[in-house]
């Protein structure tokens, strides 16, 4: 603690240190530091004590042991024999998965609503407005619920599926598509594939540089078209057609075989990118309504049409307002994908949430929690902010 | 998110507790006024509330006979209704003083989660529930495979489940959800073709399903499920006090007294009688345990002797219908068996 007694030397009026306002700040801080320092010892001696006495052991070593538990829906390798620690990574991945496709499904639809309501055609602004006020307005937990057991009532049981095309099917126990078998010499579409990406990439850059320096455009679309879909057409047709499809089939209980997406992951997926996307629609129109009008009018004084002028001039502008709000709605999307666990949806909180109660370990389970959801978050807002640094204007 | 919270909140209530809250659990109760008592949120026979929103089963009249030893009023407990997930973390943060609710005694949650259990109060075992109307000709759990099976979190159900089909080289699609009404409208809706759970639990689950008539239970039970109230480690008085209400129930019905003969029964001169009934001269069983020596009638003359408690509530005069089996005293060839009160 400072001491009234001694005092500021030099020009500066005399004050008292004890008066004086950058020692007292510093002081108040300092003093704030040792309680908060004292709080956490304390918090720490508690726990251990209270844990001990609970017959809690601590530690992570419990994520070694067996589950025990089935996961009906996971991206990787599990059965009841895996262990705790892969229960909580299968539920890690179910959480990016729903997060990253409903991430990328909000922001399309988000975009072409948002986009709608600046129409001048008076049905598309209304039913674009009335999807905005609708979504906004009701809780994330009752859009989920909506998709779950609303639609899922009226889906029907596994024997009375719903055809789709292409051999798929619907029914109360999600959606079955067809799975790809590849056959020998596959990988030659793969490579295919690459290659037209590799290819496109420099014919991309290659017109860039001719039209800034001769003005003659190049058809850079269908090129690419051609090369990504092209390349691996041919190694698929030139190795003999190396594919063969597994059809999902009608066994006792349910469709076996093919793919299956369960409407746990569909009614959460749906639910988070609708819900999502009405708040990037607003953004996304706010972002537009931004930019000043002389933008847009002077776009059509240089000859461009107006959808060159909304993609070459109006949205790399309004990006720049888009991006940073879009960003807290991509991590209120994360963070919202915990509530899987009301529609059994197994992601990192279901998954935890078990490990927890069989194992009690709280502390540590909690602490997983917590810093998973951190990284995400701030994963997400660094390559967000990455990105509106590379999108931000250029002082030249 | 909600979960997260309560989890935290559990955390942090472990990281708070001043004082350890299992120190001295009689006391604080007594200060309180009442018994803490986790249940479940609605699981008919075993603790459900009724349409005026008073709490009925047999693991709330269980709390009630503790309450009633206690404060001779059955009315002294409040009730906390907690799903198969959150009870544990309930019970260890010092939320609820008993955990009444159809728990299964296993020993790691003797050990690990640190519980104590006081008794069983029910022997149940796991069974399946599928829809006969729409799937027929399947009699038996083993014909069981592909099928999609809901289920609760945070259960030995899940995990005997798992175990059942890897035992018996079959393949099952597991519906799991955390919440009791959320598994019931999963299987209502058609979203899974089998429920599981501890056996009482599906015929009581089966009264609320649509039409309960179309869904039968399957023979097989897969696992031993002893339900029975526990406490946390640490406070032995407390531990005796909920186990000795509970063998005073079931020596009570040994010894035939029921609500009913109470008054007569009080002055027996069968010297068993007497030490139940606090009647014998200069006795100390109850005060021993920290009660009064009447603790036994005055859990008697309010819910019953344990045979009262079962036939109210899942026997004959419930909905349920469930017969004594393996419920019935030792001496009727069940496995109720009260330890001596001497
Ligand atoms: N006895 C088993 C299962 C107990 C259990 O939670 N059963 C479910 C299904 S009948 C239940 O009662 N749920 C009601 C609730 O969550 O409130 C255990 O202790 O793990």
């Amino acid at each position: 603690m400072a001491t009234p007694q001694s005092t500021v030397e030099g020009a500066a009026p005399r004050v008292p240190l004890f008066y004086d306002p950058r020692v007292r700040g510093i002081a108040y801080q300092v003093l704030v530091f040792a309680g908060l320092v004292a709080l956490i010892y304390w918090i720490i001696g508690n726990t251990t004590a209270n844990l001990q006495r609970a017959n809690i052991a601590s530690g992570f070593d419990f994520l070694q042991g067996r589950a025990g538990f089935d996961i009906g829906d996971s991206l990787v390798e599990y059965s009841s024999d895996s262990t705790y620690g892969r229960a909580l990574f299968v539920g890690f991945l179910n959480t990016l998965r729903v997060a990253i496709v409903g991430i990328i499904t909000a922001t399309i639809i988000g975009f072409i609503i948002g986009i709608g309501r600046l129409s001048k055609n008076w049905l598309i602004n209304r039913i674009c407005l009335v999807y905005v006020e609708v979504f906004r307005n009701i809780p994330p937990l009752l859009v989920i619920f909506f998709w779950y057991f609303g639609v899922l009532s009226v889906l029907p049981l596994p024997r009375e599926s719903i055809d789709l095309p292409l051999g798929s099917y619907l029914n109360s126990r999600g959606l079955y598509f067809p799975r790809f078998l590849w056959g020998e010499g596959a990988w030659l579409v793969l490579v295919g594939l690459v290659l037209g990406i590799v290819f496109t990439f420099f014919v991309r850059r290659w017109a860039h540089r001719r039209q800034m320096a001769t003005g003659e455009q190049f058809p850079v679309f269908w090129t690419s078209v051609a090369l990504i879909g092209g390349l691996p057409l041919l190694a698929f047709l030139l190795t003999g057609l190396p594919l063969s499809f597994e059809f999902p089939e009608l066994s006792t209980f349910n469709l076996r075989g093919g793919i299956q997406v369960r409407p746990e992951f569909l009614a959460l997926y749906l639910a988070l990118s609708f819900y999502t996307a009405a708040f990037i629609a607003e953004i996304v129109r706010a972002g537009v309504l931004g930019v000043s009008h002389g933008q847009s009018e002077a776009a059509q004084a240089l000859g461009l049409r107006s959808g060159q002028s909304m993609r070459l001039v109006i949205i790399p502008q309004a990006l720049r307002i888009i991006i940073p709000p879009l960003t807290s709605q991509y991590l209120n999307l994360t963070k919202n994908s915990s509530l899987a666990v009301a529609i059994g949806y197994p992601d990192l909180v279901a998954t935890g949430g078990t490990t927890l109660n069989q194992t009690g370990q709280a502390i540590e389970v909690v602490a997983i929690w917590l810093v998973v959801y951190l990284g995400l978050s701030l994963g997400t807002a660094g390559l967000m902010n990455w990105y509106n640094a590379r999108m931000a204007l250029v002082e030249r | 998110m909600k979960n997260i919270v309560k989890a935290l909140l559990g955390s942090a209530a472990i990281a708070m507790m001043a004082a350890p809250a299992s120190a001295a659990t009689l006391d604080d109760v007594k200060a309180k006024g009442h018994v803490q008592c986790g249940v479940n949120t609605g699981l008919i026979g075993f603790s459900a509330p009724d349409d005026q929103g008073n709490w009925k089963g047999l693991d709330v009249d269980f709390c009630r006979a503790v309450a009633a030893a206690i404060f001779d009023d059955p009315e002294a407990v409040e009730f906390t209704p907690l799903s198969a997930k959150d009870r544990f973390t309930a019970l260890q943060s010092g939320e609820v003083d008993v955990l009444s609710r159809n728990t299964t005694w296993t020993i790691s949650r003797d050990t690990a989660l640190g519980l104590n259990f006081a008794g069983v109060t029910y022997y149940d075992g796991q069974g399946f529930m599928i829809n006969a109307k729409k799937l027929e000709g399947i009699n038996s759990a083993l014909q069981l495979s592909g099928a999609a099976v809901c289920v609760q979190a945070g259960t030995t159900t899940e995990l005997n489940l798992a175990d059942y089909f890897k035992a018996n080289n079959m393949e099952y699609s597991p519906v799991v959800f955390e919440k009791f009404e959320e598994v019931n409208a999963a299987y209502d809706a058609g979203r899974c073709d089998v429920y599981t759970t501890d056996q009482s639990g599906l015929y009581a689950v089966r009264l609320n399903l649509t039409n309960p008539d179309d869904h039968i239970v399957l023979p097989e039970i897969i696992s031993k499920e002893p339900l029975g109230p526990a406490v946390r480690h640490g406070d032995d008085q407390w531990f005796d006090i909920v186990k000795w209400v509970y063998y005073a129930l079931v020596n009570a019905e040994e010894l035939g007294i029921s609500q009913a003969n109470l008054e007569e029964k009080m002055n027996s001169d069968n010297p068993e009688v007497r030490r139940l009934l606090g009647t014998e001269e200069g006795t100390k069983l109850g005060t021993d345990l920290g009660l009064t020596n009447d603790f036994a009638v005055r859990a008697i003359k309010h819910v019953g002797n344990y045979g009262e408690i079962f036939e109210r509530n899942v026997g004959a005069d419930s909905p349920l219908k469930i017969s004594r089996g393996i419920n019935a005293l030792w001496t009727k060839g069940g496995l109720q068996y009260g330890m001596p009160i001497r």
